[in-house]
């Protein structure tokens, strides 16, 4: 990642310290020195080793016809079979489409509000407006999804809901919006981006302070307009920011977000709402037979996408936008 | 106010030096940006402010619709409500235990993690980071990791809340890359030099100066498990362990009242008439504990933010 880059430079080698230290020091000496560090991380590889490889090897059941008695390591190998039962399956090209449409949706929405948000907050001078304005924004990113799902019930609701009321006033309505599939897609990103913006826009925020006033300054001199410098000074301050935040998206586009499109999904919006997640969640523990293996595999494929997809913007933002992961 | 103050406290226009006159553009520019940053701030508020409102007012006034800024006939009546209401109360209790218990457990797990990782000379760092790095763009899946908290027997228990979720690995860059850039490594020779061990210096040293980093990994931690509701949808099946969200949902997304959770039937019919306000006074009672941290936190939470994105 990033942050191998900015290590200190490595000191020359010096006169040791201490007296007793050997000039080249033995891996395993230099191991032992630091037997106390290996101590501390021990605890948090075993988590690591349990909750996050483990399921990475279960994940081979993808590969197998799971069943309870015989284990993950009992289970007969069938190869690719749920792979290409899921290919051939006619929700594949509508699971693909509705996961691609919502999440590139909610990235042209939520990537460029939050440095919008950032540079106008920027250009604010009044402290305590943009304080308040600050505080106002994230305060929605602290509550929760569930009730974030609750508030857009009660706001839409077609007898009183404040939105259909609304609407009744130029004699619209009442709109049933939970129930349509056109809505969905629009309800999922705009909550999104009511409920994220502000807090995103922090990290814009802390690279525009490394702005030097000097740079402003000589814009001035030279007769640019406030707007000018948002374009030219502000705006490539924060570009190392944006691009990798953009690679990041980019890299869960298959995943995130799945809780919200759950607690929204219901049998009338199926059409817009189903997407990879939902239906692996629906195959391991809504249906009356859990199939396990299926599931799995449904879920490898999204894994492995979603990890393409990263590697491709990451790739393609070292070539074309100079920053990147790694 | 000279110019050597930090940059963003800044009062009104300061790059202006004196001689340069503001341009009507640019007071037009300015008008324009507070006013929609002011809009802004508005839409975003109007939703809560009026959830307030209804949750305050008259059942009535509410179906009728007169209720869309203020409070329209003033009434505690769905706050009542809500404790005669068991799984509420109980989810609440076991939401902060949730919170709390995984806020610690996470946060000595990410400090175990990081400050090892922040020391350049520890051989074979490179490797664990890549380790830690890697979960973060690949993982097995809903059903391994199911799979995986059946076999270790946490399945329907308490642990399953806290343990599987324990640690994300974004808080421990970000709580490295602090460490890295607050403990001068000069700190650490001197130490070593008055016969300090790492785990010595780790807890005398790094702890105290480490407040912020701290705080921002609790505050973290317990807003995420205060606000998680899947784990708990496929983890628990026993109604007693659910927390406050799941109870959430069943009230709030999916509109079921359980005639069970009601102590009487006069009871359940007052309920159906208040169903639909109980959803305001829910969602206020659910938002206010993450609401009242957060302002205590705050201040650090964005500065540890910041200083873990900026310099990572």
């Amino acid at each position: 990642m990033a942050t191998e880059t900015i290590e200190r430079p490595q000191v020359a080698p010096t006169p040791a310290p201490l007296p007793r230290r050997k000039h080249a020091q033995t891996l395993g000496a230099r191991m032992r020195k630091n037997w106390q560090l290996y101590l501390m991380l021990a605890v948090p590889l075993i988590w690591l080793g349990i909750f996050a490889y483990w399921p990475m090897y279960g994940a081979i059941i993808a590969f197998k016809d799971y069943n309870v008695i015989d284990g993950i390591l009992g289970s007969r190998w069938v190869g690719f079979k749920h792979f290409e039962r899921f290919a051939e399956s006619y929700q594949f090209w509508r699971l693909i489409k509705n996961t691609l449409v919502l999440h590139g949706y909610e990235l042209l929405v939520t990537f460029p509000l939050p440095i919008i948000l950032a540079l106008g907050l920027n250009l604010a001078r009044r402290r305590w407006y943009r304080r308040s304005v600050q505080m106002i924004t994230y305060a929605p990113h602290f509550i929760s999804t569930v009730v974030v799902v609750g508030l857009i019930v009660v706001l839409v609701d077609p007898n009183t809901g404040v939105v259909n009321q609304f609407l009744g006033l130029f004699g619209i309505g009442p709109v049933e919006v939970l129930s349509n599939p056109d809505w969905f897609r629009h309800l999922y990103v705009w909550s999104a981006a009511w409920q994220t913006m502000g807090f995103s826009a922090i990290i814009y925020l802390a690279a525009l302070t490394s702005v030097s006033p000097e740079q402003h300054e000589a814009a001035i001199v030279d007769g640019a307009s406030r707007l000018r410098r948002v374009w030219h000074v502000d705006l490539p301050a924060i570009r190392p920011v944006a691009v990798i935040l953009l690679i990041l998206n980019i890299g869960s586009i298959m995943s995130v977000g799945f809780e919200k499109v759950l607690l929204l999904q219901n049998p009338l919006n199926l059409q817009t709402s189903e997407v990879i997640d939902t239906y692996v969640y629906k195959l391991g523990f809504v249906s009356q037979i859990p199939q396990f293996s299926y599931a799995a595999a449904i879920g490898l494929f999204r894994s492995l996408v979603g990890l393409v997809l990263l590697v491709l913007a990451n790739t393609l933002a070292r070539r074309f936008a100079k920053s990147s992961l790694w | 106010m000279t110019t050597t103050q930090s940059a963003p406290e800044r009062e009104s226009d300061d790059y202006l030096p004196a001689a340069v006159k503001e341009t009507r553009s640019d007071r037009i520019v300015l008008i324009c940006n507070y006013t929609a940053l002011g809009l802004f701030s508005l839409a975003v508020l109007y939703p809560l402010v009026y959830v307030l409102s209804a949750a305050f007012s008259e059942p009535k006034n509410v179906q009728s619709g007169e209720v869309w800024l203020w409070p329209v006939g003033l009434s505690l009546e769905s706050f009542r409500s809500i404790f005669d209401y068991d799984g509420i109360v109980r989810g609440f209790g076991n939401s902060v235990v949730y919170a709390i218990g995984g806020a610690l457990l996470a946060t000595v797990l990410t400090l175990l993690a990081a400050y090892p990782l922040s020391r350049r000379d520890l051989p074979g760092k490179g490797l664990i980071l890549g380790l830690f790095l890697f979960t973060m763009m690949f993982n097995g899946g809903l059903i391994p990791n199911y799979l995986v908290v059946d076999r270790t027997g946490l399945l329907d228990t308490r642990w399953a809340m806290i343990l599987p979720t324990a640690m994300a690995v974004w808080n421990v860059i970000i709580t490295r890359t602090y460490f890295q850039t607050t403990i001068p490594e000069e700190l650490h020779e001197s130490a070593r030099v008055d016969g300090c061990s790492d785990i010595g210096f780790f807890w005398r040293v790094v702890l105290p100066l480490s407040k912020p980093i701290i705080a921002v990994n609790l505050l973290f931690y317990a807003v995420a498990q205060w606000n998680s509701w899947f784990n708990a949808l496929i983890y628990l099946t026993s109604e007693h362990l659910f927390p406050l969200q799941l109870v959430l949902r069943q009230i709030l997304v999916q509109s079921n009242v359980d005639p069970s959770q009601v102590r009487d039937v006069a009871e359940l019919l007052r309920m159906k008439e208040l169903q639909e306000q109980l959803k305001f006074s829910l969602i206020v009672i659910a938002t206010i504990p993450p609401l009242l941290v957060y302002p205590f936190v705050q201040k650090h939470f964005v500065k540890g933010a910041m200083v873990g994105s900026l310099k990572g």
